[in-house]
């Protein structure tokens, strides 16, 4: 409205906002269809029309299809040990990359970056035979390992860092804080939005990650959601479009809904976590 | 003190560095060793058999299939999913009413795990029940296709969700550039009149040269990483019509057991990897405008 009142009648931003709309009409469109699908009975799955009942009946018969709840619980401890273990891993070294000089720091640094590269994902030949050789073949833990030691998040926190000015460290040090009191009274609180954003980057990601947990794990008490869901609607006959449906929005659906709830947030801090 | 901070440097670095080359460095080199190596078998040990296992990757047709395949795929891919999240980013940032609803829905499939984004497209793709064919036969009474099915049209068919998928993502780092961009630009651009494309092509794009490269870059990466919609759609059929590289070297290593030549296969992924590292950095160093 006040754009039609600055410039009188803009024809590029009605041109623009059409084409926008229309665009984004479209991409919500797949999302969209999948909850109609999932939230109406089998014989609507096609049929458009606004008096279609409503119902629940899918993602019942989903869940109680296969063991989802097993799933959601595999995932939610895979997803909490791995960004636990990163956050307290990642930050250790971010630290020592920021505030100590020792030998062999800038050489060790770059190794920290290789793995921006050559990520865990592509290396499951040879991740598969270390974690066979551990004994930890289907575990939960098995999955979490390759990524625990975060490339991304020790550079991305020792950016943050790098940029506390060290007077602050200076004033610390005199009041007799010790480097672990330091990290955690001045540093950590600090670096709080960064880890914000590397947390939801962390989680969404490991919540969708597929290719390496289907290869580590054969049985329902370590799978995580993905290969679950992947595993239910591989049995093509005899499961409604609609009932698988209702079991995809559901495994995404905390994520989708969290996103949803966040969404500033989430967007700023992958926009935050993009940034290198 | 120097000493005391170098004795803490290291025991504040050991934990993440014990994983990080248990899990990346030591497969890395490993892998590039057993690339040399037969695949054991039974009793048998894995052998020194020096380059054999890279003879039969220049004679496997498969493999040349499937590097083929992800040129292709990542061609398809990577130019148009940029220029949509940059269109995207440049009207989510604009003073366009809908903004917000519009952000959201070109950022949700970012938010699916892939595994979800192939259940969801199976709807529209699959051949007599799915949407496509549903208004095919509905609307113009048209026979059903199976676009998936043909080997023709397999690989289209899958880059159009990897789009869907991605768009959105990049969409992220192109807002973030644009919101770093000051305004007094723009203000300037008016006074001296340029016309809003004038500007888009003289100041905008420039500006965002380091941000398109960084997303083509992850863009390529990501098309080498992700596969796991065609474990969902297509199983790399028809024909490994639609198999990319991470997929082959799973069904080598997982489905055949011949840990070898999978090593190979990931070597093979693995200096591509590094080409693209090495580019980066030269284009990063030359080519690109920084602020």
């Amino acid at each position: 409205m006040n754009l039609l009142r600055r410039r009188g009648f803009d024809f590029g931003v009605i041109l623009n906002s059409v084409a926008m709309w229309t665009l984004a009409i479209l991409w919500a469109l797949p999302l969209l269809y999948a909850i109609w699908t999932a939230f109406h009975p089998a014989a609507y799955e096609t049929r458009f029309v606004l008096s279609a009942p409503l119902t629940l009946d899918n993602f019942v018969k989903a869940w109680n299809a296969a063991p989802f709840a097993r799933y959601f619980l595999n995932t939610f401890m895979l997803v909490t040990m791995i960004l636990a273990s990163q956050f307290i891993l990642c930050t250790l070294a971010a630290f020592a990359f920021a505030r100590f000089r020792f030998p062999g720091r800038s050489i060790l640094f770059s190794l920290v970056l290789l793995q921006l590269l050559v990520m865990p994902d592509i290396l499951i030949v040879e991740n598969y035979k270390t974690i066979r050789a551990l004994g930890l073949v289907d575990t939960i833990v098995a999955i979490g390992l390759p990524y625990i030691a975060s490339g991304f998040g020790i550079f991305l926190l020792r950016q943050t860092f790098m940029s506390i000015p060290r007077e602050l460290d200076d004033a610390a040090r005199i009041e007799g804080c010790s480097f672990i009191g330091l990290l955690w009274r001045v540093y950590i609180p600090l670096a709080r939005p960064t880890y914000l954003a590397y947390g939801l980057v962390s989680v969404s990601h490991h919540w969708n990650n597929f290719l390496w947990p289907l290869i580590i794990t054969n049985s329902v008490e370590t799978r995580p959601v993905t290969v679950g869901l992947s595993v239910f609607s591989a049995v093509d006959a005899g499961i409604e479009w609609s009932v698988i449906n209702a079991a995809t929005l559901m495994t995404s659906g905390p994520l989708l809904l969290g996103f949803l709830l966040f969404q500033r947030q989430f967007v700023q801090s992958f926009m935050r976590a993009g940034i290198r | 003190m120097h000493r005391r901070e170098w004795v803490y440097g290291w025991l504040f670095l050991t934990p993440a560095l014990v994983f990080l080359f248990a899990f990346t460095h030591y497969p890395a080199f490993n892998t590039i060793l057993g690339s040399f190596f037969s695949t054991p078998k039974g009793r048998k040990p894995a052998e020194f058999i020096g380059l054999e296992n890279y003879r039969d990757l220049v004679a496997d047709e498969v493999f040349w299939k499937v590097l083929t395949n992800n040129f292709w795929f990542a061609l398809g891919t990577i130019p148009i999913s940029v220029a949509l999240a940059l269109l995207m980013a440049l009207w989510v940032n604009g003073r366009l009413r809908g903004t917000t609803l519009s952000r959201v829905a070109f950022f949700a499939p970012t938010v699916l795990p892939l595994i979800a984004v192939a259940n969801i497209w199976m709807f529209f793709y699959t051949p007599g029940f799915g949407l496509i064919d549903q208004f095919r036969s509905g609307l113009f009474g048209l026979p059903a296709i199976n676009l998936l099915g043909n080997p023709d049209t397999v690989l289209g068919a899958v880059i159009v969700v990897a789009i869907w998928k991605e768009a959105g993502f990049f969409m992220i780092f192109y807002l973030a550039a644009l919101q770093s961009i000051p305004p007094v630009l723009r203000e300037a651009a008016d006074i001296e009149g340029a016309s809003s494309f004038y500007y888009l092509r003289r100041v905008l794009f420039p500006l965002l040269m380091p941000t398109t490269l960084f997303v083509s870059i992850n863009a390529v990466i990501n098309s080498f990483r992700l596969v796991d919609h065609i474990f969902v759609m297509t199983d790399g059929g028809p024909d490994n019509a639609s198999s990319l590289l991470l997929f082959y070297i799973y069904e080598v290593a997982f489905k055949y057991w011949q840990t070898g030549y999978a090593a190979t296969l990931t070597v093979v992924m693995l200096v591509l990897l590094s080409i693209l590292a090495i580019g980066q950095f030269f284009l990063f160093d030359r080519k690109v405008h920084y602020q």
